[in-house]
């Protein structure tokens, strides 16, 4: 093994750790949600500090083997795609804190009704699945599975979108509800945004491993 | 002017039993920069010193298949070989200056092919000077002995020893492993600016190097060329496994 090899290897590793931190935040922040536990939801927000430490240091990682190593081929992609990654999962770390803060702010327990029409706990769920999904296929540079994360991330957008007729309704009906219907409804929105990100996870661990560069086109089929 | 300066057809190289290139095909286009690259023993000195039949000199030595520089066959029997040498100038790993003055060593190529007007041979050693980029640091010595400059000043001289007679291509079998890291950047960089007026084949064992200075690069191994393609490429998304397990340093 090559001094390089031990370096990226170190990353990668240094990465799949992060990628464990983010997913730990989300279902905590899910729970936080769940159970309304404002000290579950302390913990995400005191937690989020070291997703940016984690952050930091892979960038810093990454600069350094640019500099001493100079990776060419599929080292330079890993590097590249890593950087991206790092970016993409800072972003997540930050939903959940979002999502925390929210719980923090809220002054009673989220309505059952509330959850079960906007079906914002099949949000979370499938998040937290195509995260698990893209850390995967990133540790075991699984292309394939990386691909599955573009459909799931189309699921996320469908309920996303049905979400906002579900509320509308309940902002008619229920009008004294409409504060917790506007805090799900930015729950929702950054579970829709994590998606996203987890999306662009899935194309850079693409183009590390294929070549492939997937930003920017439209259509999944094309993917 | 055709966009292919250097062509190889089918070629083959063979010293005695050994076969140390094995049918390769590879087109050289006008104005860049090409590094072949590979392990040692892998054939590309060999197809570098086709280019201006340096292995005639070795004994055993056969050749089959086509080698062209401007669309002229260079192992046909009517090509002389110091009218080829005109077309494709030469640079070595070490600096070869001649025991004579700066000047001297610049004119020799002149001299050799019959030109005597002193005017004609001033103003071409400046030339060459010049585009080795080495003219300020010797102008005021030009009668000094050659053996006198620097180790990076000594390969510039030789590479205006090479460009004085005007070749099309210049093959530099790497020309900067002898040199200090700022003379080997100062060589890059007369590279970048030679390759508007010249097409260039460099060997070259440091990876960077090629990846910095050329526009295509090839991998040869064990006497075969494993992929040839624009350098970008090559050192992003080679094609073959063997070339990236070479670029990424993983053997060879």
């Amino acid at each position: 093994m090559t001094h390089l090899d031990t370096e990226l290897q170190l990353l990668k590793k240094s990465i799949i750790e992060m990628f464990a931190l983010v997913i730990h935040q989300l279902n905590k922040a899910k729970d936080a949600v769940i159970k309304f536990d404002k000290d579950l939801a302390s913990d995400v927000d005191i937690n989020e500090k070291r997703v940016n430490v984690y952050e930091l240091k892979i960038d810093r990682d990454c600069e350094n083997i640019l500099a001493l190593y100079n990776p060419v081929a599929v080292d330079l992609r890993l590097v590249l795609a890593a950087l991206k990654i790092n970016y993409n999962l800072e972003r997540i770390g930050d939903y959940a804190q979002g999502i925390a803060l929210i719980v923090k702010d809220t002054k009673r327990p989220f309505e059952k009704e509330l959850f079960e029409k906007t079906k914002v706990l099949d949000m979370f769920y499938m998040s937290i699945a195509i995260l698990n999904d893209a850390m995967e296929s990133f540790e075991t540079e699984n292309n394939k599975l990386a691909r599955t994360v573009f459909t799931k991330d189309e699921k996320l957008d469908e309920i996303n979108r049905k979400a906002n007729s579900a509320l509308s309704e309940l902002f008619i009906n229920k009008p004294e509800e409409i504060h917790q219907c506007l805090n799900i409804l930015s729950v929702i929105r950054k579970l829709e945004r994590v998606g996203d990100q987890t999306k662009n996870i899935a194309e850079e661990i693409i183009f590390y491993v294929e070549a492939k560069v997937l930003k920017h086109r439209n259509k999944t089929k094309e993917k | 002017m055709s966009s292919t300066v250097i062509e190889a057809k089918n070629l083959n190289v063979f010293y005695k039993d050994v076969h140390a290139l094995k049918d390769v095909n590879l087109n050289v286009s006008r104005y860049t920069i090409s590094a072949l690259m590979g392990p040692s023993g892998c054939g590309k000195s060999t197809f570098l010193r086709v280019f201006n039949r340096m292995n005639d000199l070795i004994e055993g030595c056969k050749i089959t298949g086509s080698a062209l520089v401007e669309d002229i066959e260079i192992y046909n029997k009517e090509t002389k070989v110091d009218e080829l040498r005109k077309k494709v100038g030469m640079v070595f790993q070490k600096p070869n200056p001649f025991p004579m003055s700066v000047f001297e060593n610049v004119a020799y190529g002149l001299r050799i092919n019959g030109i005597s007007d002193k005017n004609f041979i001033a103003a071409h050693v400046e030339k060459a000077l010049k585009y080795a980029a080495l003219w300020d640091e010797v102008k005021d010595g030009l009668k000094k002995s050659a053996m006198s400059l620097s180790g990076g000043q000594q390969q510039r001289l030789c590479i205006a020893r090479a460009l004085v007679v005007e070749p099309s291509v210049i093959l530099m079998d790497e020309p900067t492993s002898a040199l200090d890291p700022i003379s080997s950047a100062k060589i890059e960089e007369l590279m970048y600016d030679l390759k508007k007026e010249f097409t260039i084949l460099i060997v070259t064992h440091n990876i960077q190097q090629a990846a910095r200075i050329s526009d295509t690069a090839a991998f040869f191994y064990i006497g075969e060329l494993i992929e040839f393609g624009k350098t970008k490429e090559i050192f992003t998304n080679p094609k073959n496994d063997r070339t990236q397990n070479y670029i990424t340093g993983r053997f060879g």
